[in-house]
């Protein structure tokens, strides 16, 4: 009994979750942080797409380059577009003040992001514009209600409309065929963009993936420096083991 | 004789090196029935030296000004050499001093090692407490995210309830009339010189108090009843090199457990660092849930456990009454265990089952204290405050009524 409440109490924070954030179900997306083409497709798209107005200045190029494995020059040439060196940080040139005078809120970073917000609401906040003309910038959120930016990867996702459209609530146990039913207030595509739907998830995955790698850049390396400290953890236990039941053999 | 002897005899006629070694190690007699639970006050000592030194090293790097703090932070975890590991280690560490403190104290309730003569042990020990719950608290500040931001907003308008000075009070403590970075500078200072001194001078008492009347033991027998012919415990064994290689295996094992977390969940699933630090500092922004540190979480839900308006006692003096009582009890605890026995081991089941139901509801209200309180977590958190203080208040009636079994004059074998 007292054993099982010192372990209760040893593992309890670290195995409970903390509950937070809106209560709109997320899609969950798996992050890998060991898929480099990813992580690089993620930067490309980060850079091209979302870095006109959010900066992630705790980051540097040159660092991004060298966790990525993207040659300096690569990066220089096409990651690179404001005037600035590779070993800068990563901010912008547009001034918060003008920002906000334009946007009515300036533009937050985007360093921690996913570290905030967790990796599966980047994901589906990225998928989840929908027009709605009463908006300024013509389009609205579902995890981030009268959002203040425009749906910036529309031309790669095509309109998304919010509306009555089939839902596959099931699959039919003989046939295996989706069961599919009429609901309200449903996402779908008015008209496919540049991405068909399967492509424009990929794109959003590896833009999270990038922006769960940008949150910390040490995580891979921190599991991999903790296997090996672990592991001679485990090897020193032996001979302090062996060395205490020494010096106790006497003791009764 | 040796160069080795000749220089300790040197040192020894200006120094006291050799007698202080053996009076508190080589000479200090434990009793040899040490279990699992003795680990944890060496395992406080190691969290200790491990928040000192890492401290020292993120204090190399951290810049303390609310224009700076949150950049050089994210500075340490990017482009300092090992910073994210020295950070890592440090907020960590801050999670696991806790818990081994509090498995530390769980120990000293489950065999009365407060009882008397050690009162003054668990005194001290108390005051260790009170200034790692200072200390914690102002250097969760440093980072300057939106909980170090907004949880000291809310613990330190906590002093605006005391009727009369309150509003003075708030104001003198933060330095201006909001959180601001005249705060965060204060904090920074208290934090890396002037409570890290404090702790340190009552740790020291803590083990010499300790050293003065000798060690309790899981049986609660005084071992300095039964002596040999030169004045050593016959149940005693000294300290080292007994202890010091007994105590090398629970710090592995230990080690293994904190760089388990450390490597792999060093946000601790969001109670060790919490989420919405990572964004920055903004006094224009609330967060929707502000939620204290896990270590602080039982004596918030105390503290938020008094609803009800009286005319002369608003709700908010009320809970920050029952949450001064809540650790203020902890301090008479020697007092109120009339036990003629130290160990629950030869106290009766009242005692032990009261014990568990205690500590369990400890456990719950710790992780209510991270939690909204509203619907069942708010009666819940009730029910804990009433489970925690009916425990301190029955504990001198049912300690003295309750039958004891007789404790053996020896260690038993």
């Amino acid at each position: 009994m007292k054993k099982l409440i010192a372990i209760l109490f040893a593992i309890m924070p670290a195995f409970a979750f903390a509950a937070g954030g809106s209560n709109i179900p997320l899609d969950h997306m798996k992050v890998d942080l060991e898929d480099k083409a990813s992580l690089q497709r993620g930067a490309q798209l980060f850079t091209n797409y979302c870095m006109g107005c959010h900066s992630t200045k705790f980051a540097r190029y040159n660092r991004v380059a060298k966790d990525l494995g993207i040659p300096a020059d690569l990066m220089e040439e096409n990651l690179i577009f404001a005037e600035t060196k590779i070993g800068n940080l990563m901010e912008i040139a547009m001034r918060p003040e003008d920002s906000k005078k334009w946007f009515g809120a300036t533009p937050p970073d985007l360093t921690l992001v996913a570290r905030v917000r967790g990796a599966d609401w980047v994901y589906t906040y990225l998928r989840s514009f929908y027009e709605d003309p009463m908006r300024p910038y013509g389009v609205n959120n579902t995890v981030f209600k009268d959002v203040g930016m425009p749906h910036v990867l529309e031309g790669l996702q095509g309109r998304q409309v919010k509306g009555t459209a089939p839902v596959v609530v099931g699959y039919d146990p003989l046939t295996a065929q989706e069961i599919t039913e009429e609901k309200d207030g449903v996402l779908y595509l008015a008209e496919e963009g540049e991405l068909n739907a399967k492509e424009f998830d990929r794109a959003v995955t590896d833009l999270t993936n990038f922006l769960v790698y940008m949150g910390e850049p040490i995580a891979m390396d921190r599991k991999e420096i903790g296997f090996w400290v672990l592991l001679f953890l485990a090897i020193l236990f032996i001979p302090v083991y062996y060395l205490n039941r020494e010096y106790w053999r006497d003791i009764h | 004789m040796s160069k080795f002897q000749a220089f300790m005899d040197w040192v020894d006629h200006r120094l006291p090196v050799t007698v202080t070694f053996e009076k508190h190690m080589s000479k200090y007699y434990a009793p040899k029935n040490f279990n699992f639970w003795y680990f944890f006050g060496v395992f406080s000592m190691l969290m200790l030296a491990n928040q000192i030194l890492t401290g020292v090293w993120l204090t190399m790097s951290y810049t303390p000004t609310a224009e700076g703090a949150f950049a050089s932070v994210e500075y340490i975890m990017r482009d300092v050499q090992l910073g994210w590991l020295i950070r890592y280690m440090h907020s960590t560490g801050a999670s696991f001093f806790f818990i081994v403190v509090y498995m530390h104290m769980f120990r000293g309730l489950m065999y009365g090692s407060y009882q008397k003569p050690r009162e003054l042990i668990w005194i001290f020990g108390m005051f260790i407490y009170l200034m790692l719950m200072a200390e914690a608290f102002m250097g969760y500040v440093l980072p300057w995210g939106q909980m170090s931001y907004w949880g000291a907003q809310v613990i330190i308008s906590l002093f605006g309830a005391i009727p009369v000075i309150g509003g003075d009070l708030v104001e003198w403590i933060r330095g201006d009339f909001l959180i601001s970075g005249i705060t965060l500078n204060r904090f920074f200072a208290l934090h890396v010189i002037a409570l890290p001194l404090v702790i340190v001078a009552l740790v020291v008492l803590h083990i010499l108090a300790l050293h003065e009347v000798g060690s309790n033991n899981p049986d609660g027998i005084d071992i300095k009843k039964h002596k040999d012919e030169e004045g050593r415990p016959l149940d005693g064994v000294p300290f080292h090199p007994y202890y010091t290689v007994h105590d090398l295996v629970g710090i592995v094992v230990f080690l293994f457990v904190f760089c388990a977390v450390l490597f792999f969940a060093p946000e601790g699933g969001g109670y060790f660092l919490e989420k919405p630090n990572f964004e920055e500092a903004n006094g224009l922004k609330t967060p929707e849930h502000i939620a204290p540190v896990w270590y602080f979480g039982a004596f918030y839900t105390i503290l938020r456990a008094w609803t009800i308006d009286l005319p002369f006692l608003s709700s908010q003096l009320g809970g920050v009454i029952l949450m001064g009582a809540a650790i203020a009890i902890l301090f008479v605890l020697p007092w109120l265990d009339r036990s003629p026995v130290r160990s629950w081991r030869y106290k009766g089941w009242i005692t032990r089952i009261n014990l568990v139901i205690f500590s369990l509801f400890f456990i719950l209200l710790t992780w209510l204290g991270t939690q909204p309180a509203s619907g069942l977590y708010q009666i819940l958190g009730q029910v804990g405050t009433f489970v925690y203080f009916a425990w301190f208040i029955t504990l001198p009636i049912i300690s003295s009524k309750e039958k004891t079994k007789p404790v053996p004059e020896r260690v038993p074998g």
